[in-house]
């Protein structure tokens, strides 16, 4: 077991070393979740859940899915998928979780395992949206304003008209859960036209620095 | 803490029930909200008003119908992108989840001296404050040769539903080489880009299966919304099937003729398979009835909390209201409901009060894949709601771009629809 979590760990710090081009490699492993499981975009429940955002979500957790009462029971216990959780459900699924719905047998080779958990992160939305490195740096003037939560909360219903407060994915992008200096980074990126959404840039431009800030602490706050 | 006056009303229920103003608590201790229609501005105002209250606050919701067909995404269904099972929802969630008193019911009558709403059925329900967000009505003569008893003839399709049904079915059933018309609205309208959209979408099944089939549009308006990009788009996805007349050609000299199934554009008579007649728009008949609109049919509101200018204990929302800058769209009704349910709460209960901030954005597909948006920030000024910073997609998008637009109204469909229904 314990090499295995090693060869995934390698995978994903490393992507440049043993397994350069896993999630591309991933996209082709996971045609074998296709007939059950949707990722990307439009992706939505079918037999099994849609896995964006897979990585973190807590165990048989997604809306719209007819989970096993196991698999439910498995979640409430803690179960969350983890990379390693994963990589270890991946190999047997009925090792981790003995009466799962979920058929398939498992993936027997690790950097199959590693590929295609590779290719599930690149439909993470914190990893799309909060890879901020090419947004302009906000000084810590702005970064540090106190965000009033409850002002925060008002000015979100322009946010969930589009973005959905319970995190579900359907076409645009989750906002909850995020660090508050990722969503200022990446708010001031639209306000300064360095992103390039139109709507985004609107809005944004419409909203002063404090603002900004209590945006931040409020959808920081939402699960 | 500062005490004013209505922190004071909101926290002190013994004390308030002393004071000569107007009581804001019915019998059970509670005020009242009554809500009639349950669409984009209705079913939002409600959810947050109860949302936000949690409890504080009794909310009524009146909405004749119990699976709600959005308006918005309906020319999809037409142009057979979507389901119509896709456009439907229902109220469930806003009762059980939220504690919305939802009545599938006609409100027929508003007592404003009893603050009483008189529905179909015989009841009455008070009210402290009543949000009225009944969408559109049509002008009666609008389209000469028109009215309401000739929609299944000649539909209108502007209000989704069995008639949004029977105009796709009309389409799928025209002759090959056949003629669908349409006679476009004037301003202010529900949905600005919406009859053109339509077209769009109707090209798009037509060049499918009906490629000889003609689109003749008879409009009184010099210019609609987006109209260079839905041009542009015609003749690129739809060469040479769409005609459209504006007014320098007759397109406001317009008559109809449903047992004839003719329209007549400048006195030339038009033999015609299908004719989509979207007339001239007021507001939803409850308004008037209410005595809340003016002599050119809409509401007329205060930008600040879309308060009524006829009545203070009186919102309108969304189609219905005369605001200003806003266009009449789902996106709008969502986003004044907001505004709207964070005064009515402050009004009520005395909770904070945060400055009015109003948005939109209108998504349109002029072909699969190929999406535009037209959007603007607006605020509250004392005379009305204004517009501050706007976009428009542009002529000459890459096809990646215009995919993009598309996935995201899609993405919009379901933020809207979950904000609105729970």
């Amino acid at each position: 077991m314990l090499g295995k979590h090693i060869l995934v760990i390698m995978a994903v710090a490393c992507p440049s070393y043993a397994f350069a081009g896993a999630a591309e490699r991933g996209e082709m492993v996971f045609k074998k979740c296709r007939s059950c499981h949707e990722v990307g975009t439009f992706a939505k429940a079918k037999v099994g859940p849609p896995l964006n955002d897979l990585i973190g979500r807590v165990a048989g957790s997604h809306a719209n899915v007819k989970y096993s009462k196991a698999m439910v029971a498995a979640g409430k216990d803690g179960l969350v998928w983890t990379e390693e959780v994963l990589d270890q459900y991946l190999t047997r699924p009925r090792d981790i979780v003995p009466k799962t719905n979920m058929t398939f047998r498992g993936l027997k080779k690790p950097e199959d395992r590693a590929d295609v958990i590779a290719y599930l992160k690149t439909f993470l939305s914190d990893e799309i949206i909060v890879s901020a490195s090419n947004d302009p740096d906000v000084s810590p003037d702005i970064l540090t304003i106190a965000g009033d939560p409850e002002y925060g909360e008002y000015l979100s219903g322009t946010c969930v008209t589009c973005h959905q407060v319970d995190g579900t994915d359907q076409g645009l992008p989750s906002i909850t859960g995020w660090p508050q200096s990722s969503f200022v980074t990446v708010l001031h990126a639209y306000k300064t036209k360095h992103r390039e959404n139109p709507v985004m840039q609107q809005f944004a431009g419409a909203l002063s620095n404090d603002e900004i800030a209590a945006l931040a602490a409020y959808f920081q706050s939402v699960p | 803490m500062k005490l004013n006056r209505r922190l004071f009303m909101g926290t002190t229920v013994a004390a308030a029930a002393s004071l000569s103003a107007p009581m804001v608590l019915s019998a059970s201790g509670k005020p009242r909200v009554v809500v009639v229609g349950g669409g984009a501005g209705g079913a939002t105002a409600a959810r947050y008003i109860a949302k936000g209250s949690k409890g504080a606050i009794d909310v009524t919701l009146i909405e004749p119908t119990r699976t709600y067909y959005t308006c918005f995404f309906s020319n999809l269904y037409i142009g057979g992108l979507r389901d119509f099972s896709s456009l439907g929802h229902t109220y469930g969630k806003l009762a059980a989840d939220y504690g919305i008193n939802v009545v599938h019911d006609w409100a027929i009558g508003v007592d404003r001296d009893a603050k009483t709403v008189m529905l179909a059925g015989g009841d009455k329900i008070p009210y402290d404050r009543l949000i009225l967000s009944p969408g559109i009505d049509f002008v009666d003569g609008a389209v000469e040769g028109w009215d309401v008893s000739a929609q299944n003839k000649m539909p209108h399709a502007f209000k989704a539903g069995s008639q949004t049904q029977l105009l796709k079915a009309q389409i799928e059933a025209m002759p090959q080489g056949g003629t669908f018309a349409m006679v476009a609205p004037p301003n202010p309208f529900r949905c600005p880009p919406g009859p053109y959209e339509r077209v769009s979408m109707i090209a798009h099944v037509l060049k499918q299966k009906n490629p000889t089939a003609k689109i003749l549009i008879a409009d009184p308006k010099p210019k609609f919304s987006k109209m260079a990009l839905f041009q542009d788009g015609w003749a690129e996805h739809y060469e040479g099937m769409i005609d459209w007349v504006g007014p320098d050609f007759g397109g406001d000299l317009v008559s109809v003729n449903p047992d004839e199934m003719t329209l007549t554009i400048d006195g030339e008579v038009n033999k015609v398979d299908v004719c989509n007649v979207i007339p001239a728009m007021k507001a939803g008949r409850i308004a008037e009835i209410a005595g809340v609109t003016n002599d050119k049919g809409w509401a007329p509101v205060n930008a600040i909390d879309m308060s009524s200018k006829m009545d203070a204990n009186i919102y309108v929302l969304g189609d219905s209201a005369q605001q200003g800058d806003m266009p009449k769209s789902g996106f709008s009704a969502n986003s004044q409901a907001k505004v709207c349910a964070n005064a009515v709460r402050g009004s009520l209960t005395g909770s904070k009060v945060f400055p009015a901030k109003f948005s939109n954005t209108c998504w349109s597909l002029i072909d699969t894949n190929d999406g535009v948006k037209v959007g603007a920030t607006y605020q509250a000024t004392d005379e009305k709601i204004a517009k501050i910073e706007g976009f428009v997609s542009k002529v000459g998008e890459s096809a990646e771009t215009r995919q993009t637009t598309y996935e995201e109204s899609v993405g919009w469909y379901s933020g809207i629809t979950a904000d609105m229904f729970g």
